[in-house]
């Protein structure tokens, strides 16, 4: 591997790096694909954030700890009774780590079979598309490459008043990875990540407080989908503290206490441990060489056109380490467009159709524009909502709670934006997507048959209440 | 007593064809003409009209099937009915004047599909439509072809729907293709004395009008004229009109003598005999002469296959046979195809002189005209003899004035003198 050329080079295989270097292959170019991750064990493994400690983890942990809480608060009510329901952490996180080691070594047979060489290593783009590799050992390679594609991710940020000790002020990867279900936990933001780990510790018995320092609850989703959810929430015992500026937190034996500043007062708080979960920031320390063009914006992201070129002539970048929201899917899709841009076809993301998902319960998920940037661009616009209430299928899961929300063009009936907080959202959001992209109207999805009783007829009828004529609601 | 619809003769060298789409049902009443199916070979898609005025009885291919030339498609009871929902004006059909094997064809006239056409068929296969959109062009009667789709590759939207509708209202698109619902002829209101009324263009008339635009967008054509006079012809004709209809059981005409002077005449000018292709030019080593016939649908024109080798009586032969079979639809396509010179005849409408317009990829085009007796100046008095205008449009690229001036006094000679069609002199 000394000094060999490929056609494309990737750098990081995360969601967005992997895609490429598979994609590249596939379309005939020769693809190597480099990643230094490595593990609290110090296994190196591929899969980035999302695998490792991301969106597989996490979303293990979800299902298992909304299992857990099941058998308490709702297993009584299908005539189901349970005595002795114990937990067992350490199963619970050695079932995790299984899902998250069969993934990653998917992606080791999935770079064989297409045919990618996959090199563990940390990359850095040097000048002239060339890519120096310094693996584990120490030692250094380069690389030519006619294309690279960097895909570097993000890590979590940390704060300065509150940093990470690795064991009771932690980040998110750490919050993954209690070996004991904390008595008090504090969460520091209440954004997807701090809700979602938030909600699993709260399962499991834990007493969860978040403080989020903004005065609005998930500002980015649609606010009457928001509240919703956040009634929810409440429901469920998450204590969230909006308005809450964290001025500091510092470990005091076997507690972590936090000073924070709500409605105009200072509080304190002490907790057992405590996830710092306030945003992500791009990577991208060590990985631009000297002269290589390469531009990065005031926020620290690599500057991208919309089909993710850099300001040098064939270097790439996409996921995280880009501009758009920090979502695996769009990494995924921006990697395999500049596979096929680099393989000369024409590829291109439509940033319009990007789905969101938070998966606490109820899931929240969303594509499109939220009521009030509708309402903010001054298009006329109309909505229609139903509750899951009212929903047999959502009934019978013992789930009934939460709304789907369709908001379409008042004139022409063009969808722009679908939200939906309740049961499988993050499922169901899938034909909103679809609806998008082809830029469906919502008399189309009044029109389409959606089978019964399924969770989907929610979408059906809240399409319907946007011409207020659902079946199943008084339509006022 | 049901008549059978078959598919028509397929064009050469083409196997079979697929049943694309059915455009009625067993039991829908259909119009002469009107079209009942399509059929996709490699080369075109071909429709297939209703021989009559009837009830569709029976369909025996259904879509998706392969068929051959002259399989039965379906059975047809024939007979006057009720006009289905919204009868078109008077047709515009008409065969079309030549069809290129590239183009859309029907064997022989195509209906007026306006009306037709104004149910829109969703399982066309050629537009995709969502749910909203497929009713909204099927209550409001919109061919959804005249819509632009704004949608992803092209598709049509719900708002695309709506903006064409809105603008059908505010008729600020004289959008000809398409009428909304109702009767054909939308009556604008009629302020005194300034009634205007708006008809359709059927597929075939725009396509024809598409095709004889882009002739003359493509070729620089210029028309060159002469006048023969047709005494000779005439004095001919009436000598031996008899024996040559009891020898040949056909009438002599005019066409044959100018068919045949024009091919001497192309001998001698090649250039009006070729085509060009890209940069190259063609030329045809035979001559396949078609002929305009005109029909009560619209004009046609067969050709005659090496139209050297023909006799006089051959060729009347063919252009009796073609006027027949143009009148009864049962023209095949391929006999309508090619052709490498065209003559066509205004004069049986009573033109004295025009200027007809070339058969694209053709290079030349003999217009006959009117006889009429006029005072001429013979040997320095004068005369009153049967006169012809004869026009000649030429397309400049390759053949030059003079050629095309020469050719036509060429026709002129042999005409007024036949002895030289015998000599070929």
């Amino acid at each position: 591997m000394n000094d060999k050329r490929y056609d494309v080079v990737v750098i990081g295989a995360g969601p967005a790096g992997y895609p490429a270097a598979i994609r590249a292959a596939q379309l005939g170019l020769s693809a190597a694909c480099i990643d230094d991750w490595q593990n609290a064990d110090g296994s190196r493994t591929f899969g980035g954030t999302c695998l490792n400690v991301g969106c597989i983890p996490s979303k293990a942990l979800l299902e298992s700890s909304e299992l857990y809480h099941r058998v308490h608060t709702e297993f009584a009510a299908h005539g189901i009774k349970v005595d002795g329901v114990a937990l067992d952490l350490n199963a619970m996180l050695e079932r995790k780590r299984g899902i998250v080691k069969q993934l990653t070594s998917g992606i080791e047979q999935l770079f064989k079979g297409a045919g990618v060489t996959p090199i563990k290593g940390r990359g850095k783009l040097l000048a002239g598309n060339r890519v120096e590799v310094t693996l584990p050992g120490g030692e250094k390679q380069v690389l030519e490459a006619k294309h690279v594609v960097l895909a570097t991710g993000s890590t979590p940020i940390e704060l300065k008043v509150a940093p990470f000790d690795g064991k009771r002020i932690v980040d998110s990867s750490g919050a993954l990875e209690f070996t004991e279900v904390p008595r008090r936990l504090g969460v520091i933001g209440a954004g997807v990540i701090g809700l979602e780990l938030g909600s699993v510790w709260r399962r499991l018995g834990a007493e969860v407080v978040s403080l989020e320092a903004l005065d609005a609850f998930l500002p980015a989703v649609d606010q009457q989908i928001a509240n919703e959810a956040l009634r929810q929430f409440k429901r469920q015992g998450l204590d969230i503290r909006l308005g809450a500026k964290v001025q500091g937190a510092s470990v005091r034996g076997d507690v972590v206490e936090v000073r924070y500043e709500a409605a105009g007062a200072v509080q304190t708080l002490e907790v057992d441990k405590l996830i710092v979960c306030v945003g992500r920031r791009p990577v991208t320390d060590g990985l631009l060489g000297e002269g290589t063009g390469v531009e990065l914006d005031q926020r620290g992201f690599i500057k991208v056109d919309q089909q993710c070129r850099t300001a040098a002539k064939n270097v790439w970048a996409v996921g995280d380490v880009v501009r758009g929201p920090m979502l695996a899917h769009k990494g995924t899709e921006e990697g395999v467009m500049v596979a096929e841009l680099a393989a000369g076809h024409y590829a291109e993301v439509n940033y319009g159709a990007v789905p969101s998902v938070i998966y606490t319960a109820p899931e929240i998920a969303w594509v499109g524009k939220t009521e009030a940037e509708v309402k903010a661009s001054g298009r006329p616009y109309k909505v229609g909502t139903f509750p899951f209430s009212v929903n047999g299928r959502a009934k019978a899961l013992q789930q009934a709670y939460g709304l789907a929300k369709v908001i379409a063009d008042r004139e022409h009936d063009e969808i722009l934006g679908v939200h939906i907080a309740g049961p499988f959202a993050g499922e169901l959001i899938a034909e909103a997507v679809l609806a998008i992209e082809f830029q469906a109207s919502a008399e189309d999805l009044q029109r389409t048959m959606h089978a019964h009783p399924t969770l989907s007829e929610a979408l059906h009828e809240a399409a319907l209440a946007a011409d207020k004529h659902a079946i199943h609601a008084l339509n006022r | 007593m049901s008549i059978e619809v078959k598919v028509p003769q397929l064009p050469e060298s083409v196997a079979d064809a697929t049943l694309v789409a059915w455009h009625k049902k067993a039991g829908d009443a259909v119009r002469r003409d009107e079209n009942l199916v399509d059929l996709e070979t490699d080369k075109v898609v071909l429709e297939v009209p209703a021989p009559a005025d009837g009830v569709l009885k029976e369909i025996t291919v259904g879509e998706g099937g392969i068929v051959s030339s002259g399989q039965v498609l379906a059975l047809l009871e024939p007979g006057a009915q009720a006009a289905a929902a919204a009868e078109p004006a008077k047709a515009e059909a008409g065969a079309k004047a030549e069809a290129a094997p590239k183009a859309e064809a029907a064997p022989s006239a195509a209906p007026d599909r306006a009306a037709a056409e104004a149910r829109p068929r969703s399982g066309d296969g050629q537009q995709k439509m969502g749910p909203a959109v497929r009713k909204l062009v099927e209550e409001h009667d919109i061919d959804p072809s005249a819509i632009e789709g704004s949608g992803r590759e092209g598709r049509i939207t719900k708002g695309d729907v709506l903006q064409y509708i809105e603008r059908q209202r505010g008729g600020l698109e004289d959008d000809t293709e398409t009428a909304p619902a109702a009767p054909l002829a939308r009556e604008a209101p009629a302020a005194a004395g300034r009634g205007e009324h708006r008809v359709p263009m059927s597929r075939l008339r725009a396509r024809i009008a598409e095709r004889l635009v882009d002739a003359q967008r493509t070729a620089a054509m210029l028309t060159t004229f002469n006048e023969v006079d047709m005494s000779a012809v005439i004095e001919l004709r009436s000598r031996y009109q008899e024996q040559f209809t009891a020898r040949h059981g056909v009438k002599l005409g005019f066409m044959s003598f100018f068919a045949k002077a024009c091919i001497e005449a192309l001998r001698e000018f090649p250039l009006l005999n070729a085509s060009i292709d890209g940069s190259e030019i063609v030329y045809h080593e035979y001559f396949d002469i078609g002929i305009a016939v005109s029909t009560d649908r619209g004009l046609i024109v067969p050709v005659l296959r090496n139209a050297e080798r023909m006799s006089f009586a051959d060729v009347e032969r063919s252009i009796r046979d073609f006027g027949e079979r143009a009148r009864s639809g049962s023209i095949g396509m391929e006999e309508l195809t090619g052709g490498t010179f065209t003559i066509t005849n205004g004069g049986i409408f009573g033109s004295l002189l025009s200027t007809p317009i070339i058969n694209p990829p053709q290079s030349g085009i003999l217009g006959m005209h009117k006889i009429e007796e006029r005072p001429v100046a013979i040997g320095g008095r004068v005369e009153v003899r049967p006169m012809m205008y004869v026009a000649l449009t030429y397309d400049h690229r390759i053949v030059d004035g003079r050629e095309a001036v020469q050719f036509l006094v060429r026709v002129k000679e042999q005409v007024e003198d036949p002895a030289r069609l015998v000599l070929a002199v």
